[in-house]
Formats: C-alpha cells, structure tokens, sequence
C-alpha cells in the first residue's frame, strides 16, 4: 500500500496563534481518512496546505506523489477539492459554473458541456435553468460544489466539512456520493466536527486538536484505546441515578451521569459479570431500569479520554 | 502549462461577459457616469483658463484621458471584490495558467473601456466637438488612450491585492481623484500657480491628453507628445504587469 499524501511536521502561524503545531499525517491509496477534531483546531489550515492554496512556515507535504510546495502545479492537475465555504462564481448558474471549470481543467468546450450535464443531473440540480448560484439553498450549493469537485475524476479528493449546515437529506446524499467514489478508487481526505460522520465514512481517524493529530488509527482501534466496552443503564425514575451510582457494583471513577436522559455509563472489564452484576443489584434494591446495555465506547468519549478536554467536540446531530 | 494561457485568459474573459449579460443595468451605469462627468464640464463649468480656440476641443480629450484614469479605480474594485469572494479558491486549487483571472479581468476592461470611448465620441460630436485629424489621427488618439488605461489598469490590479481588503480600497478611491484633477484635463498647466503646472506637466495622464490632443489637431497638442504618451505607459506596465503576476501567484500562501 502506497501513501498518495504525507504531510510531515507542518507548522504554519497565525500572529502568536499555532494554526498547525507540527502535523503529521499519512493517508493510504483508495481509503477515506477521516480528520476529527473541534473548531480552530487547524482542520481547514491543513486542507489548504495539502491542496496548495496555502504554504506551510515549515515542513512538507506531498500530494498524489508530488510536492505540495514546489509542484503545485502537478498536484492541481490531481486533487478535486470542496472548500470549507462554497467556491462557487455566486452570479452564474450551475451549469455556467460546471462548464467554465470543465473549461479550466482544459476537457475542451464540448466534453465541458457533456460534464456539466452528467454532474447537474447526478446531483439533483439538472432542473435549475439558468437560476444564478446566489439564489440556490444551501444544500444546492454545497452539491453544486461537490460536483465542481469532482469534474476531473481526481485521483485525490479533499472534503473540509462537507456536510456542516445540510440537513439530513442532504448530509445522506453527501455520505452516498462519497462511498460511491471510493468504489472508483479515488483517496478521499475529509475533515468533520460529527464524530458519527467519520465513523460512518473512515477507514481510519485521525484526531486533531490545537494543530497536531492527537490521536490515529480505525475507528475500532481508537475506541479500544479508552479501554473496552461501557455498560449503558437507563433508569425509570432519575432521580435514582444517585442511589444507583452508589450502589452497583463498577468502577466509581469512569462513571459518568446523563441525568436529562435518565442515563448512567461506566467502562467493563468483564462484560457478562458486570451485565449480571448490575441487573442484580438494580433489582435486589428495587431500582426499574428501561434499559442495559453493554457497548462499545463512542468517539466521542475516546476523544474527551484523549483531550482530557470537556464538550470540545460537538454531539453527532 | 504555458500552452493553455490564452484558452484559460480566454475562459476568464467568458465569465466576465457572462457577468455583463447577467447585470447589463450595471454595465450602462458604468458607460454614463463619464459621459455625465463630460456634460458637466461642457455646460456647467464652462470655458477653461488659458484655453485657445473651442473649449469642447480641448475638454473633450481631456475627459476622454481622465475616463482612461479614472478606470484604475474601477478595476480595482473589481479585482478586490473578486479576489474576496470563495470561487477565487477553486480557481487556485485548479491546474489554470498562473494569472488567466487577472487576464480575463483586463481584457473585459479593455473592452468596457472601448464602448466606454465609443459612447463619449459619440456624445462629444453631438455637443460639437469636431476632429480634425483625420479617421489616422482619431485611431491613433483612441489607440494611445487604450494604451494609457492598460498601465493603469495593471496599477489597478496590483494595488487591489496590495491593499486587500475593500476598506483600502476607499483610501486609493480618494487618492485617484486629485491625481485625475490635477492634470491638464479642463485647463492648461500654463494657466496655473508655477509648481502645480509643473506637477500637472509631469502627470502621465497629461501626457496622454496633449498628445492626443495633437493627434485630433485641437487645441492644447503639441507635436512630440506622442513619444511620452507612449513611453510613460510601457514603463509603468513594465513595473506593475510582473508585480501584478507574482503577487497574484503568492497570494495569501
Ligand atoms: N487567515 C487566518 N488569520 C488568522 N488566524 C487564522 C487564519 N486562518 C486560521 N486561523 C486560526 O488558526 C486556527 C485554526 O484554524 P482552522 O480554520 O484551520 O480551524 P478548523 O479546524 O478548520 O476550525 P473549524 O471547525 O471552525 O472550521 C484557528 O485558531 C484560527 O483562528
Ligand atoms: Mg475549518
């Protein structure tokens, strides 16, 4: 297996603010890598750097086998990219858009045409006429964005939140065009704040906070390095929460409360002891439960284990 | 790379057609507010000092020098507005000759330019302006006039990415005007206290005006203007056109 980008100590600032604080990175032929991480954590520095449109203070990146820095030009011809915010000529429509930059990527002015016209009718938009991009919704345009993306079949894509503002339709159909390219073969970089959205889409993760990957690995590896399973118990009455934490046999330390969701979590060594354990206990003192559950930990919890840092991530919508 | 710079500069000057096509409202009001400005002066202001012969033989390429300027600004704005909006990125992130934007800007300027000459010729011969040089001596006027807004369009360009930000952009605005007044555009340097005919005299823009002037054989020409006319341009070009390209290909990396 080859690595199409490799990012090595990257370091780019902002005042005295470290926007990339030495990052390093690998991303594998034909995966997806997903890059988790919070706001300001330097997800969309690093997306411009990989896709040349900003140089790094040090370090070195390489695209698709060629310099970020000094072949720029090399690893344009071979990136696809969808921009944090929309990269879009806001006054022309959608199919002006598709064939000016079909144009650009030099496919000449028929075959831009024919694009354009397999892309709009792919994404949905074959229907907006000559309605300019400025009036479409913001699903339409991230779409529209996509497709601009996607017009050259690039051997690298680079998705920087692609889905931040869709609703679940348009997040879905999002999901659906990404594992469809991945089919093709193409490596697909994607940064997201929903841990659900990397676990979802990734092969492998890796976790970024304040400019530095924290954190690398599958989803399934990540969520082992929290240290196993969780046991889940959904009580009746909420108020019993307390009386429950005391009193069932787990470790008191790795507990932690939901009290909106009636909800106590705790991590297992020995996951049928524990289930029985607690179903025991909960009935011998009374205590109706809705629910138990055994699991595994979520990112969310592997990230905040990592971080040691509180509601820095944002829940999975 | 190189060998797709003209389809790329060409493709650019496509998309600002297609802009024009969308907001044609926009593209009148940019052809009438000279043509307003020429008006004013005819009527309003009247004579000049030290003006010998017709006054609207002498206003008249004067305006058509000052329109030339006064377009610095207007590309400025329109590169600032450009260079802040997201397409921009894409246009970066693609494999595109370096520069086809700036490119494909100056020749729709060019061309709004040229409708814009077009349109003052036409309403300077109806308040009577009369050439009287020849169709030689009016393309050779209309062509220095070209020339001149290209140097300042590359000013133009370059100080849009020097300046950033649409804030700046109003400090250069305030700029442009005395710089555009303080020529030989509606009264002869001759007529002025001595060091500001001098500042005028040493204005490029008042190069272009006399040797226009000399050019429609109105009054204000003097013969062996048209070298400075010429000259001025191309050594401003060739300062601010490869500025202008480098500073695009760095910007904000
Ligand atoms: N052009 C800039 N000027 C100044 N500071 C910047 C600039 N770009 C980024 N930063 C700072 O660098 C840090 C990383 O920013 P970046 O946009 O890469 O984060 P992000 O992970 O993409 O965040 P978000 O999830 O909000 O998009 C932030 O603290 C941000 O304020
Ligand atoms: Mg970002």
């Amino acid at each position: 297996m080859t690595d199409v980008i490799v990012a090595e100590g990257l370091r780019k600032r902002y005042g005295d603010k470290a926007a990339l604080d030495g990052l390093d990175l690998r991303v594998a032929r034909g995966s997806v890598h997903g890059v988790l991480g919070p706001n300001g954590a330097g997800k969309t520095t690093l997306v411009r750097v990989l896709s040349t449109l900003l140089r790094p203070d040090e370090g070195r990146a390489e695209v698709a086998g060629h310099d970020a820095e000094h072949e720029a030009y090399d690893v344009r011809l071979r990136i696809g990219l969808l921009g944090q915010h929309a990269a879009l000529d806001e006054e022309l429509g959608g199919r002006q858009n598709l064939e000016m930059f079909g144009r650009l990527y030099h496919l000449g002015a028929r075959h831009a045409r024919v694009r354009a016209d397999e892309l709009l009718e792919r994404f949905g938009l074959a229907d907006t006429g000559r309605k300019p991009v400025r009036a479409y919704s913001g699903g339409m345009r991230r779409r529209l964005d996509l497709a601009a993306s996607l017009i050259r079949d690039p051997e690298v894509l680079f998705l920087d939140e692609p889905t931040t503002g869709l609703d679940p339709r348009g997040r879905a159909e999002v999901w659906a065009a990404v594992r469809s390219l991945v089919g093709g073969g193409t490596t697909v970089l994607l940064t997201t704040q929903y841990l659900e959205e990397a676990d979802q889409l990734a092969d492998r993760i890796s976790l970024v906070d304040r400019g530095r990957v924290v954190a690398d690995g599958t989803a399934d590896e990540l969520k082992a390095r929290t240290g196993g399973d969780r046991i889940d118990v959904v009580l009746r009455d909420g108020g019993q929460l307390g009386a429950a934490v005391a009193l069932l046999p787990l470790d008191a330390a790795g507990v932690s409360v939901d009290a909106d969701r009636r909800l106590l979590s705790a991590p297992v060594t020995d996951r049928m002891a524990a289930l029985s354990g607690v179903v025991r206990a909960l009935e011998s003192a009374g205590i109706e439960a809705e629910d138990v559950v055994l699991r595994r930990p979520t990112l969310d919890e592997v990230f905040l284990h990592l971080t040691g840092d509180d509601h820095r991530v944002k829940e999975a919508v | 790379m190189t060998t797709y710079a003209l389809t790329d500069s060409w493709t650019m000057t496509r998309r600002e057609l297609a802009h024009w096509a969308r907001q044609p409202v926009r593209v009148l009001v940019g052809l009438v507010f000279p043509v307003m400005l020429l008006l004013m002066f005819g009527y309003l202001v009247g004579g000049g000092r030290g003006v010998e012969g017709e006054y609207v033989d002498y206003l008249v390429p004067g305006m058509l020098a000052l329109t030339m300027a006064f377009g610095l600004e207007a590309t400025m704005i329109a590169v600032t507005q450009d260079l802040n909006k997201g397409v921009i990125d894409r246009f970066r992130s693609m494999p595109m000759a370096n520069g086809a934007v700036l490119v494909g800007r100056s020749a729709a300027d060019m061309l709004q330019s040229v409708l814009s000459l077009a349109a003052m010729i036409g309403v300077g011969y109806a308040i009577g302006w009369r050439v009287h040089g020849g169709v030689g001596g009016l393309l050779a006027a209309v062509g220095l006039l070209l020339l001149f807004r290209f140097a300042m369009l590359w000013i133009g360009i370059h100080l849009a990415m020097v300046a950033g930000k649409p804030e700046m952009v109003q400090a250069v605005q305030i700029l442009v005007w005395p710089v555009g007044f303080l020529s030989n555009a509606f009264a002869t340097p001759d007529s002025m206290p001595g060091w500001l005919g001098t500042v005028v005299d040493w204005n490029p823009m008042s190069q272009t005006a006399t040797a226009v002037r000399d050019q429609l054989g109105g009054p204000g020409g003097e013969p062996g203007h048209v070298g400075a006319a010429v000259v001025w341009p191309l050594a401003l070009l060739a300062v601010f056109f490869p500025l202008a390209l480098r500073r695009f290909a760095r910007l904000s990396r």
